[in-house]
């Protein structure tokens, strides 16, 4: 037996290890959770890691899934050892070419996250409804249940599959396993080569398609021997189980671990057994523990190989004496008659049981991560002792609709009490996860305890709040769910106190870590009273320690991690006898070491460490008084005066409550109502901008750049200032427009998340004081209480006449409101401020289909919508369908409005007797191209239905229903360059062929962000991205050219930061553009490495140095229709790349090769400059943009010059 | 007659007295390699800033660290890499190829602002192979409570400790801004500096009329700035026992041979070659040559200090006040 070398990672990392290990090629695209499962193969790659052949795999990334899988599929036929990682609709993607690499007995293993498919709704997390899709392509299937069994079961695939020649899907459940941090034994590189037969791997080789002997697969067959050609491949499904069991039999010799394809655990006699697959495995195992320790006779059947299904193995694991089974399904499958495991249990039973028949239920559960607990479990087992249980069910919700769901006892626990169970509440930003990631490897790696450590995220990118489960074992930790009775809970956030209730979860005698401005002498009058409650009845321990001072003091900003897990570790160890403080001191020093040594450097390790040795001294216990004394309670989630879905489901779904959710409140098909943050006012800023009213010149750029529509600009009628709350302010409004009207900027306290993006666009300055600007960041807690009123003020405020707007001047564009507020997205994101501003010129009739992405995600996730709807109730209307098929979607959009634009003429027409000549005239003839001839068409839509409303017909009927078509629809696919230019490229292109009036607005970071920062086609030349760690050596896709290369298409380049003047008017062009049109949007991201502050201004520079020509190509313009509307390249463009991390890492990891690539990316931008040039042609004059490009920052503008 | 040009800076021997100043210009292989070929006799390497190293560091681990663990799709945004350079990697690493490149001495150079650092990065300087550290000391006094005698046990400070952590040749560039520049020299010395390097040109913030905020301007020298460090030297040749460079203001042969005769070791130039490429230096050195020849200098050790204060025919024109000496020159007699 080899010796043992433990580790704790998770288990995409765990089976990436031997993915690299065993593979020459692999094609990757990245998806959630799978994304890692390929990044770290191409980091490795790029570090020159080889695999168990010697040489270096060749990580490839590809333009989709079915990309992916086509290449995989071509590198297997040409004898490379191949995988690929996906998951939900990625693996549905590659279904094609799997039923082919399995049709021609192709060994290869595809790790999969199993993750949930996208139906009424998308999730991210886990289930196997992907998995279960794959059954029928003839793959073998192998579920993994645990970190450990993840690099276990990847092992065993990939050798078994050499002898098999069945290909292999290994999955494991999304996020539960795949992102779960657990100690495993991990194998070495020569452990791992003694499970792979080269003389299997030889023969791989040997069937490869070569020309030296010429052979031909792929063939097309006829009704006369297809068939016969199908059932041909019997014998190797009939010998795969055995060979999956012989090489799990040498897995076990080799190394000690035996699995099986079935395997028992319980009572030996058990009359009650479940049969489960997955990470539920461990949960379902602690609770049939603790039910035969309590005397009761169940057991479970843990299910390793799905497919091919071995009935016989399946009966021989469950005991004789077993009466009922319940057969546990994570998917559902609308309409069949039962789930895909439950079926083929029964269907192995009926065939080789013998004996009298069990009673077989089955039953659903943890559909999208959805949390699965041994209570659940023994409620099942609870189930199954009724006379008649319920033969189909669902457990761990409330099904009022259907009442398939059954009961169970929450308060069951396995949890033993030698077990350190942490619960920590922090930010995203303040490095809570980090700290308890590395903890768990502390403990894991330097002690004999086990560790876990599970991490939940909320669904908002700025702000957000992470849950980190935790928990250290004297032994294996088996059960992958949440700690429910923590011995420990730590609120890293004071203010999360008025708002999560942290200490539900905290079990008497626990202990409670709060990171407080108030000492222990002062802080139990600041706690809410439920807090106080809490703390008092269950007896806490309770410790403070002022984090935030510390870390000032260290120089550590809003890092928080290191002392809070200082803190943890002095608290911690004492609860268990895990590891002497001092001992785990020096420990979280040397991690930070590792952690930092090699990306910040010696500056960085000084801070960390002081702030561990701050840590220290500032932690303090707090003498609980026996008394509640808070006047202060916690906030609900959303106000009272929200609408009841809002206060019920959403204001749930805030509070942490979205389990108690019963099926009866939630939307059957998907459908919500928009415009819901703003109710929650989750008041994320420290600071806030300040208006200085004297210094403003009105220029609009602040309420243009903000991401999150928190401020804002109004137009009014002096009079209303009657009944403004004291602390307003306002300014006589600087144009013609409005003589006498009064004007304001407003900011959205609560809503604003303090990016200072505003601040940096400001062009105003103080005449005394130069750094005082027109609008200033300062302190949220000193300005809020006024800044609420008078934000509630503003919204009272009407908004002007839109007819009366300039919307074609900076100004004038941010007195329309925008339809798009308070989203979820990152601090300072570079794409929603182009969302913002186009449902401001347009949102009042627009239809949007959006590519998944950071777009749909900060657009659609719940809780809450940002789209949103003017006074009169019309705005957006928004769906996402797939990743890939936005401008299909939207296309769609597009046929079917205009079909009922002709089918309402129609109707006009036949009911003109009743309608009038007139008005059906005037609905047909309006051009709808002004904001006020629109306002015209809808005043006579509404007339028209007063009008039908009178009119006793099937066509008046019919017309009613559709006359809102009547109305110009504005449609529009919004999505990032991932979709553009990769997965939805095809697409696209056919939508420009079509010439329908369709908008594609491409808010194109060169990167796919939402995943995390994989490279994309359009990434530069020279960057450094996931996917593409060594660097991007292709240059960059020029996707506007290839949409003019059509003719017919209107495109426009645009950044909004470098010349927004010229991105509103291309806006504007564009949409007015009956054809079909594409908005190339330069949108900066996190992903850039840059300043976020700064980062509107840093686009002036992209567009300088000519890495973004400004252009736009109208095809009404049939002269001249290419206009290049930025200056000659003046900067160099390494100068501009420097300043971002994509590029400056690869310089500092590869010099030679960032020299090279730079280089290549300058010749890149005079090459396509100097094309730009041809096309604009030899005269071609700068449009639009204004001495100073427009942006009015470069010297003390005034409004008339930024507008000119 | 050849002249002997070949002299000693820091213990080093030189094949004549010019040497690169530590600039932009260093920072490449191949303008150093140029260099070389054109004839200057050692390097100063660009100054590694501590401060910026510093900054760089967190600005690195702030990148790094910004957004990530926030949202379950995007747990980080880069890839993970393991041959990163941080810190004073790249310079050491430039310290190490201009050391395999090139024959001449090659001299790091050092903006330190903390005592650890000073230390840390010139052993780690050291152990590159550099030979000989130039200590580049550019401290403001911006803190109004701050007494100059303050500022100047500052300086002694670091010197001395950085002197007690290597063992290769240090010398300490200042800039004029002292009440006592020759007591000042001569405390340094005390403390450990090997030589002096006079004077540091210090960049100076300016205003941008346009965005009305500060920016720091790069001025080229011009020779009118080698007067102040030719005072200098003149006055503390041969009462400090130190090596003595002069730079600023150096851009022609003329120049050189001033600095020389008031008594530096070596001149350092920079600006000249940003003005006359690295050509020029040829042109310097031969003109050095001539006007030696022409004046039956035999070497550079032979002139060195033969125009210095205690040397010169009148010394108190070292130390009369500039009015007064530019009157006279002006006017042509002294009033």
């Amino acid at each position: 037996m080899a010796e043992q070398r433990f580790v704790t990672l998770d288990g995409n990392e765990a089976t990436a290890n031997i993915a690299h290990l065993c593979n020459e090629v692999m094609a990757i695209y990245p998806i959630t959770p799978s994304s890692g499962l390929g990044e770290m193969p191409d980091a490795w790659a790029a570090a020159g890691r080889k695999n168990i052949f010697g040489t270096v795999p060749d990580v490839v990334e590809m333009q989709s899934e079915a990309g992916a899988a086509g290449a995989v599929h071509g590198a297997l036929q040409a004898g490379a050892l191949t995988s690929t990682f996906t998951a939900s609709q990625g693996l549905l993607l590659m279904i094609p070419n799997m039923f082919k690499i399995a049709g021609e007995l192709t060994p290869a293993v595809f790790h999969v996250t199993a993750r949930t498919i996208a139906t009424h709704a998308l999730s991210i997390f886990g289930d196997h409804s992907d998995v279960m899709a794959c059954r029928s392509t003839g793959w073998a299937m192998l579920s993994s249940a645990s970190v450990q069994e993840a690099q276990d079961m990847a092992l065993i695939a990939q050798a078994a599959t050499l002898e098999a020649r069945v290909p292999f899907l290994h999955f494991y459940d999304g996020f539960r396993i795949s992102h779960e941090v657990n100690k495993i034994e991990q194998l070495t590189d020569e452990q791992v080569a003694q499970m792979i037969d080269m003389e299997l791997v030889r023969a791989h080789r040997r069937r490869a398609l070569n020309p030296e002997e010429p052979k031909l697969r792929g063939t097309a067959q006829n009704p006369d021997h297809f068939f016969q050609g199908r059932e041909a491949c019997n014998p190797f499904y009939l010998r795969c189980p055995a060979i999956v069991q012989k090489t799990m039999d040498k897995f076990a010799r080799l190394f000690g671990r035996q699995y099986h394809l079935f395997d028992y655990a319980g009572s030996p006699e058990a009359d009650r057994v479940l049969v489960i697959m997955g990470s539920g495995i461990g949960v379902v195992e602690e609770a049939v523990d603790k039910l035969v320790q309590e005397g009761q006779k169940v057991g479970v059947v843990k299910v390793r190989l799905f497919r091919p299904f071995d009935a016989k193995a399946l009966v021989m694991a469950i005991p004789k004496t077993t009466k009922s089974i319940a057969v546990l399904d994570r998917t559902k499958e609308p309409g069949a008659a039962g789930e895909p495991l439950y079926q083929d249990v029964v269907t192995a039973l009926a065939e080789e049981w013998t004996g009298p028949m069990p009673r077989v239920i089955g039953g659903r559960y943890g559909l999208s991560s959805k949390e699965f607990t041994p209570a659940m479990a023994a409620g099942v087992f609870g189930e199954l002792a009724k006379p008649q249980p319920k033969k189909h069910f669902t457990v761990g919700i409330d099904d009022d609709v259907t009442h398939l769901s059954i009961d169970y006892d929450p308060s069951f626990s396995t949890e033993a009490d030698d077990v350190t169970r942490a619960v920590f509440f922090g930010l995203g930003s303040d490095g809570t996860v980090s700290a308890n990631r590395s903890s768990v490897k502390i403990i894991g790696e330097a002690t004999p305890w086990y560790a876990q450590g599970y991490f939940v995220y909320d669904s908002r990118k700025a702000g957000s709040v992470t849950t980190s489960h935790v928990r250290f074992s004297p032994r294996p930790i088996k059960g992958s769910y949440l700690v429910h009775k923590a011995n420990f809970v730590a609120c890293h956030q004071f203010h999360f106190l008025e708002r999560i209730d942290v200490l539900s979860l905290a079990e008497p005698g626990a202990t409670f870590l709060l990171n407080s401005p108030y000492g222990p002498e002062e802080v139990w009058d600041h706690l809410p009273r439920e807090v106080q409650e809490q703390i008092i009845q269950k007896k806490l321990k309770f410790y403070v320690v002022d984090a935030y001072r510390v870390a000032r003091e260290t120089g550590m900003g809003v890092r928080i991690n290191t002392i809070m897990q200082t803190c943890f570790f002095k608290l911690a160890t004492r609860l268990h006898k895990m590891l002497p403080p001092e001992a785990a001191i020096g420990h979280i020093k040397e991690m930070i070491k590792l952690t930092y040594g090699k990306k910040g450097g010696e500056k960085v390790l000084q801070q960390n460490y002081a702030a561990v040795d701050g840590a220290l001294a500032a932690l303090h216990e707090v003498q609980v008084p026996d008394q509640v004394t808070s006047k202060v309670h916690m906030v609900p989630p959303v106000p009272d005066s929200a609408p009841p879905f809002v206060k019920e489901v959403l204001g749930a779904i805030i509070a942490n409550r979205g389990d108690e959710i019963p099926v009866s409140a939630m939307p059957a098909d998907g459908t919500f109502p928009t415009g819901t943050t703003k109710y929650e006012k989750r008041s994320i800023a420290q600071d806030i901008p300040i208006w200085d009213e004297k210094i403003c010149i009105q220029c609009g750029l602040c309420s243009l750049s903000c991401p999150h529509a928190a401020i804002r600009m109004k137009a009014f009628d002096p009079s209303l200032l009657d009944r403004a709350p004291a602390g307003f302010k306002s300014a006589d409004w600087k144009g013609k427009e409005y003589p006498g009207y009064k004007m304001c900027i407003q900011v959205a306290p609560d809503d604003c998340t303090g990016c200072g993006l505003c601040v940096d666009v400001c062009p105003a300055k103080d005449k005394v004081r130069a750094k005082h600007k027109a609008i200033d960041m300062e302190a949220k807690l000193q300005h809020l209480e006024r800044e609420r009123a008078n934000f509630e003020f503003f919204l009272t405020i009407p908004d002007v006449d839109r007819s009366t707007v300039k919307a074609d001047t900076i100004k004038g564009s941010q007195l329309l409101l925008p339809l798009f507020e308070f989203s979820g997205a990152c601090a300072g994101c570079g794409e929603t401020p182009y969302v913002k501003l186009i449902t401001q010129l347009f949102g009042d009739r627009m239809l949007i289909a959006n590519a998944t992405g950071c777009s749909s995600i900060y657009g659609g996730n719940l809780p809450c919508t940002p789209y949103t709807t003017n006074p009169e109730g019309h705005g957006p209307s928004w769906s996402n369908s797939l990743f890939e098929d936005a401008a299909e979607f939207g296309f769609g959009f597009r046929l079917a409005i205009d079909q009922q634009v002709t089918y309402c003429h129609e109707l006009l027409r036949r009911l003109a007797g009743e309608l009038g000549d007139a008005l059906v005239a005037a609905l047909i003839n309006n051009p709808q191209e002004t904001e006020e001839q629109i306002a015209q068409q809808r005043r006579m839509v509404r007339d028209l239905k007063d009008k039908l409303a009178t009119i006793a017909s099937p066509d008046a009927n019919s017309l009613a229903a559709s006359a809102d078509f009547l109305i110009r629809k504005s449609v529009w696919s919004f999505g990032g360059d991932g979709w553009a230019y990769d997965i939805g490229f095809g697409g696209l292109d056919h939508v420009f062929a079509s010439g329908r009036d369709v908008n594609l607005l491409v808010l194109d970071t060169e990167v796919y962000s939402n995943t995390g920062g994989q490279a994309s086609k359009s990434t530069p030349r020279g960057a450094v991205a996931k996917f593409a760690a060594a660097g991007k050596r292709g240059r960059k896709k020029d996707l506007g050219l290839i949409a003019m290369s059509y003719g017919n298409v209107f495109v426009g380049q645009i950044a909004l930061g470098a010349n927004p003047l010229h991105a509103i008017r291309t806006i504007l062009a564009a949409e007015s553009y009956r054809g079909t049109s594409l908005l190339i949007a330069y949108c900066h991201c996190i992903g850039h490495g840059i300043d976020m502050t700064t980062a509107m201004n840093h686009q002036k520079e992209a567009v300088a140095c000519g890495h973004w020509p400004l252009y736009h190509y109208d095809p009404r313009d049939t002269q001249q229709p290419f206009h290049l509307d930025s200056r000659k390249p003046t900067g160099a463009f390494r100068e501009f790349a420097m300043k971002e991390a994509r590029f400056a890492m690869l310089a500092r990891s590869k010099p030679k090769e960032s020299e090279r690539l730079l280089k290549l990316a300058e010749e890149d931008i005079a090459y396509r400059w100097a094309f730009y040039e041809q096309l604009a042609g030899a005269t071609h004059q700068v449009a639009i943009s204004g001495e100073d490009g427009g942006d009015g920052a470069k010297k003390q503008a005034t409004s008339e010059e930024v507008n000119a | 007659m050849s002249v002997d040009l070949r002299t000693k800076y820091l213990g080093l021997e030189l094949k004549n007295p010019l040497v690169a100043a530590a600039c932009p210009l260093t920072e490449s292989l191949d303008n150093l390699r140029r260099l070389e070929d054109s004839g200057v006799a050692a390097a100063v390497l660009p100054s590694l800033f501590e401060e910026q190293v510093a900054h760089e560091e967190l600005e690195i681990s702030r990148v790094y660290e910004r957004g990530t663990d926030s949202f379950a799709e995007a747990l980080s945004y880069f890839p993970e890499m393991d041959d990163y350079r941080i810190g004073p990697d790249s310079y050491l690493r430039h310290i190490e190829e201009a050391k395999r490149a090139l024959s001449i001495p090659v001299i790091a150079s050092l903006n330190g602002t903390s005592e650890g650092g000073w230390i840390r990065y010139a052993k780690l300087m050291q152990d590159a192979g550099a030979d000989a550290l130039e200590l580049n000391v550019y401290f403001i006094a911006a803190d109004i409570e701050m007494t100059g005698a303050q500022v100047e046990e500052r300086y002694l400070e670091l010197v001395s400790a950085v002197k007690q952590s290597v063992a290769i040749p240090l010398a300490v560039k200042i800039g004029p801004y002292f009440s006592s520049p020759g007591y000042m020299a001569r405390r340094l010395v005390e403390a450990g500096a090997d030589g002096l390097v006079l004077f540091n040109r210090f960049l100076q913030p300016d205003i941008d009329l346009d965005s009305l905020q500060t920016a720091p301007r790069l001025v080229l020298s011009t020779p009118f700035e080698s007067l102040l460090p030719l005072r200098w030297i003149a006055i503390l040749c041969g009462r400090i026992n130190a090596y003595l460079a002069l730079t600023s203001g150096i851009h022609d042969a003329h120049c050189m041979l001033k600095a020389l005769l008031a008594g530096a070791d070596v001149g350092m130039v920079a600006s000249v070659l940003y003005k006359k490429g690295f050509q020029y230096v040829g042109t310097i050195l031969q003109e050095m040559q001539a006007w030696m020849q022409q004046r039956e200098y035999e070497s550079v050790s032979q002139m060195r200090g033969s125009m210095s204060q205690v040397n010169c025919p009148d010394p108190a024109a070292f130390e009369r006040g500039n009015y007064m000496k530019a009157l006279t020159s002006f006017t042509g007699k002294f009033i």
